[in-house]
């Protein structure tokens, strides 16, 4: 996979349910229907409404696998966002603002962080601008950006006259007004922005009918008073074949539809809620012979509950999941271990926030690793594996399934905020991929003596499953150290023989599972510049990758899925031609580093992190990475950018 | 929910299992296990569709002790475990057996949550006052002021009335048993397992080695049967809301009362209230025919039996 080169860098910022993420859709869909490829990344505050959010979006013709910290172009329609963007607008890019609050202060902004205020202010009394929105525009322009300024307020007004509707009820297409002000300067059609529109709201025909005399008013406002700009968004007429638009959970729920999951069980907590309730909404799936089958999707009390249930359910043969985020992680870890003492086949997405406690709900982070392989008292199997991106969600989520009830045991399935909220184009799912397997089951022999020995101790410590309900399978489970029929005992020959038992499904995982599930190579395979990464970076890296190829630097990198058992033995002949070996992940310890250091001797010599709760960007990760390579660079290096 | 079935071959004894019982001599938990045997022969179960979650103490262990799928648990966490079972799998009896602390201390959140849910199974409280295998702490209820003999000062903490809980928490059958009447208490056990619906039964037990003050003379002084007295609990018609309402009242009255007089029976039974797992199936119409437990997923070679295209075209471009 390479990643390709952007058309576009686009921003829209604005206030917290303005609808910046649906319009966000929709301009992502209008670049899609051009043959475009899109990736789209969101950052929102932990608030309804109010709070300031803003999607960036990368427009190309091929796939694109990280975000621009420097748009192109921003579209905004209140003066925070001038505020938080204005100054990342690369040099003569444009900026689409509004015409009405060109005097308004900017000491008038509440949510605006203190230290972004006096950063404006002092830029401002240092150019001697008056400080307003329209000192920062001006200050923008002094750089070569071209302003926009767009009189919304009166075409709201002509809007409501129009629509014979109050003008409460036509501002919420504000956002549409600024979307098709940009998408007209881009050249695109107005038929494609009304073609993504009637995908984006199926029969919803008031709707439709505002936003299509929106999309009216703003072209032609265009057309009358602005002149043509250089930056046009070119169509890929060949080029477009079907693709899917969808975030991580989205991914990830549909894996587990396609795998079959029967059952899941959560309590709502930020990132990882959406994917249960995209699951909710789907709970009804046709099967191929035209019947139906579907999983219960069941809202618990708390986390504790929702592993409890899922573990329950798991136990009488469904596809089980839980899906949560870190404070709900912490919660569970006492089910987890019980459902590693039972060897209960269960899966557990783990979408990572910002820590610890509270921390950070909707900013990304990857401090849960060591979390998610060590977390919980005692010691007992566990896979933990990590996605890279959103297509891959899919077929991770889905295997996740086999691996745990294979080696019957809880499977974490690791990903990130910054994976959740990327909106991309994907090429279809081929479900064909997928090789369902359900694992060793027992079967019932009336003529065996019961009770059924659920945890028999075998040669690869995995044990036929009985299910609850099996007729002729009744068993014990208990979270107490048991014999094989599955009753107390504290006899310090079983206590061993057990230990053993279960610490043995792992070895025989390590051993089954092959290298091309554990990790990814990509790049110049016999470069020695190695780069090393986990989770949703793995986008950043790839840009990256391309970069320095483009510069004719030679550089691999390697994607760790499987992070659990740790595929030390597999790793061992690159590592030792990695030089140099630099680790590259969200979080502020390199727990991916010590985890390498701890499994396999080798440090590596470059740590690149970013910890402020913002996803890595290719062009940030180029930019060390040329550091490095200069030899100019620091073992430890942290991605910053003040305006994310 | 078992039919009662009464010319089964199947005995109390049917339902015991060969493992030795290491309750103390003298425990109210050997007669709840006697009355759970006797109910279940009495329902006419059979052993591999009876499902037992099980808490942590020495209630938690009742699952070893019978002759049924066992499943031992975490404390405080049987009922999630129970309702994950029970969701899955409808064809299930399940039975959640834990004690005073289990339910009412740590497990409190998953005790209330249960009640909102009219999901068909049973929740056994093994009441005693007393956290017996961690030698005699109070429990959530032992009253205010009282000190029994293993506690260095007196409870100050007030208790929490596990009936009046129960029904305030929206279970649709709420009842009391004690367990040193084998007889009655296997009935009431049958009643609620036979309820189609949630159920919480109350079962009063002396613990002879740590509680010196709710002990078997104290209880045989005080109860009596709610039933006796002519208390009809049943709620059974939707659009009587005032006699209803009337027999909610008498229930949470009579569940107040403690002291010289302790109530035993039937509080309540709804059978006015949806059941879940028919809300499930107003959902998800194949759900009672094809539950979670039994979907097939793939065909023999590991195909995915289901069909993507539709819920795909949702999100193409």
């Amino acid at each position: 996979m390479k990643t390709g080169t952007t058309d576009l860098a686009w921003r829209i910022g604005g206030p917290q349910g303005s609808g910046i993420d649906r319009i966000t859709t929709l301009f992502s869909r209008t670049c899609a229907s051009l043959g475009q490829q899109v990736f789209c990344r969101r950052e929102y505050h932990s608030n309804i409404k109010g709070r300031h959010s803003y999607c960036d979006v990368s427009v190309g013709p091929s796939a694109l696998s990280s975000h621009a910290e420097y748009p192109q172009m921003l579209v905004t329609f209140e003066p925070e966002s001038l505020c938080r963007h204005l100054d990342s607008v690369t040099d003569q890019g444009y900026l689409i603002c509004s015409a009405d609050d060109h005097d308004e202060n900017l000491e008038s902004l509440g949510y605006l962080d203190t230290r972004i205020l006096q950063e404006r202010l002092q830029q401002l009394e240092q150019a001697g601008l008056p400080l307003t929105a329209g000192g920062l525009i001006e200050m923008a322009q002094i750089r070569g950006v071209h302003a926009f300024a767009v009189p919304y307020k009166s075409f709201l007004s002509s809007l409501s006259d129009e629509l014979g509707l109050t003008r409460k009820h036509v501002s919420p297409v504000i956002n549409t007004l600024a979307v098709a002000i940009s998408t007209s300067l881009l050249g695109v059609s107005r038929e494609s922005l009304e073609y993504a529109l009637e995908k984006s709201f199926p029969g919803q025909d008031d709707v439709l009918r505002m936003n299509r005399e929106a999309i009216g008013i703003a072209y032609a406002y265009v057309q009358s008073n602005f002149s043509p700009i250089e930056l046009q968004l070119r169509q890929y007429p060949e080029s477009r074949e079907q693709v899917l638009l969808l975030n991580a959970t989205q991914s990830v729920a549909l894996g587990k539809l396609a795998a079959g999951l029967g059952f899941q069980s959560y309590y709502p907590i930020s990132p990882a809620s959406d994917e249960s309730f995209f699951l909710e909404a789907h709970e009804r799936v046709p099967l191929v012979n035209g019947e139906e089958s579907g999983p219960v999707l069941f809202q618990t009390e708390d986390e504790i509950a929702a592993i409890a249930m899922a573990s329950g359910a798991a136990l009488t043969g469904a596809r089980s999941a839980t899906a949560t985020s870190g404070p709900g992680f912490s919660l569970m870890t006492e089910g987890l271990g019980w459902a590693g003492m039972n060897e209960v086949p269960l899966v557990v997405t783990l979408y990572q926030r910002g820590g610890p406690s509270t921390g950070m709900p909707t900013r990304t982070d990857q401090g849960d690793l060591l979390s998610a392989i060590h977390g919980g008292h005692g010691e007992y199997p566990r896979i933990v594996m990590a996605s890279g991106d959103v297509e891959s969600c899919f077929y991770d989520a889905a295997q996740a399934f086999d691996y745990a009830e294979r080696y019957q045991l809880p499977v974490i399935h690791l990903l990130d905020k910054a994976l959740t909220s990327t909106l991309q184009t994907v090429p279809p799912f081929d479900i064909q991929r997928l090789c369902i397997d359900r694992g060793m089951r027992y079967e019932a022999d009336h003529e065996a003596k019961n009770p059924v020995q659920r945890f028999a101790l075998t040669d690869s410590g995995i044990s036929p499953r009985p299910l609850l309900g099996q007729p002729g399978g009744q068993h014990w489970l208990t979270g107490v150290e048991h014999t094989e029929e599955g009753l107390v005992t504290e006899d310090p020959v079983m206590r061993e023989k057990m230990m053993e038992k279960r610490a043995r499904k792992l070895l025989q995982a390590a051993q089954d599972i092959p290298a091309n599930e554990k990790w990814q190579l990509y790049g110049d395979r016999e470069a020695t510049l190695t780069i090393i990464t986990w989770g949703s970076n793995k986008g950043a890296v790839l840009e990256a990758l391309a970069m320095l190829e483009e510069e004719g630097i030679r550089a691999r990198a390697i994607q760790l899925r499987l992070l659990w058992p740790f595929p030390a033995k597999e790793l061992e002949a690159i590592l030792s031609t990695a030089a140099p070996l630099i680790a590259v992940e969200c979080n502020c310890s390199g727990q991916m580093q010590s985890l390498i250091k701890s499994q396999t001797g080798r440090a590596c010599e470059h740590l690149i992190l970013k910890y402020s709760g913002r996803p890595i960007s290719g062009e940030s990760l180029y930019s060390a990475l040329k550091q490095i390579y200069g030899g100019r660079a620091d073992a430890r290096i942290v991605l910053r950018n003040p305006d994310e | 929910m078992a039919a009662e079935r009464p010319n089964t071959l199947l005995t109390a004894r049917d339902f015991q299992s060969t493992q030795i019982n290491d309750w103390c001599a003298g425990c109210g938990d050997h007669g709840i296990l006697r009355g759970l045997e006797k109910a279940l022969a009495l329902l006419g179960c059979s052993p591999d569709e009876v499902a037992v979650f099980g808490g942590i103490g020495c209630s938690g262990k009742t699952p070893y002790y019978l002759n049924s799928y066992g499943v031992h648990t975490l404390h405080g966490r049987l009922v999630p475990y129970a309702m994950g079972a029970k969701l899955a799998n409808p064809d299930l009896t399940v039975i959640a057996v834990g004690g005073d602390g289990d339910g009412l201390s740590i497990g409190a959140g998953h005790f209330v949550n249960a009640g909102r849910r009219n999901l068909d199974m049973t929740y056994i409280l093994f009441n005693n006052g007393v956290y017996g295998l961690t030698k005699g702490q109070a429990s959530p209820t032992l009253r205010q002021g009282e000190q029994i003999k293993t506690m260095p000062r007196p409870n100050i903490q007030a208790n929490v009335n596990p009936v009046l809980l129960a029904l305030t928490s929206g279970y649709t059958w709420v009842g009391r048993g004690y367990a040193y009447d084998v007889k009655s208490l296997a009935k009431l056990i049958a009643e609620a397992i036979r309820h189609p619906g949630i159920a919480c039964l109350d079962v009063l037990q002396p613990c002879p080695v740590y509680n010196n003050l709710h002990t078997m003379e104290w209880y045989n002084d005080r109860i009596y049967s709610l039933q006796s007295e002519g208390q009809d609990p049943v709620i059974s018609n939707p659009a009587d809301e005032e006699g209803n309402r009337e027999k909610r009242t008498q229930a949470m009255a009579r569940a107040q009362e403690w002291g010289d007089r302790i109530p035993v029976g039937i509080f309540l039974q709804d059978l006015t209230q949806p059941q879940f797992l028919d809300q499930i199936a107003d959902r998800q119409p194949q759900y009672l025919n094809n539950p979670p437990a039994i979907q097939a997923v793939s065909d023999d070679t590991g195909k995915p039996l289901r069909e993507m295209r539709q819920l795909f075209a949702e999100l193409e471009v």
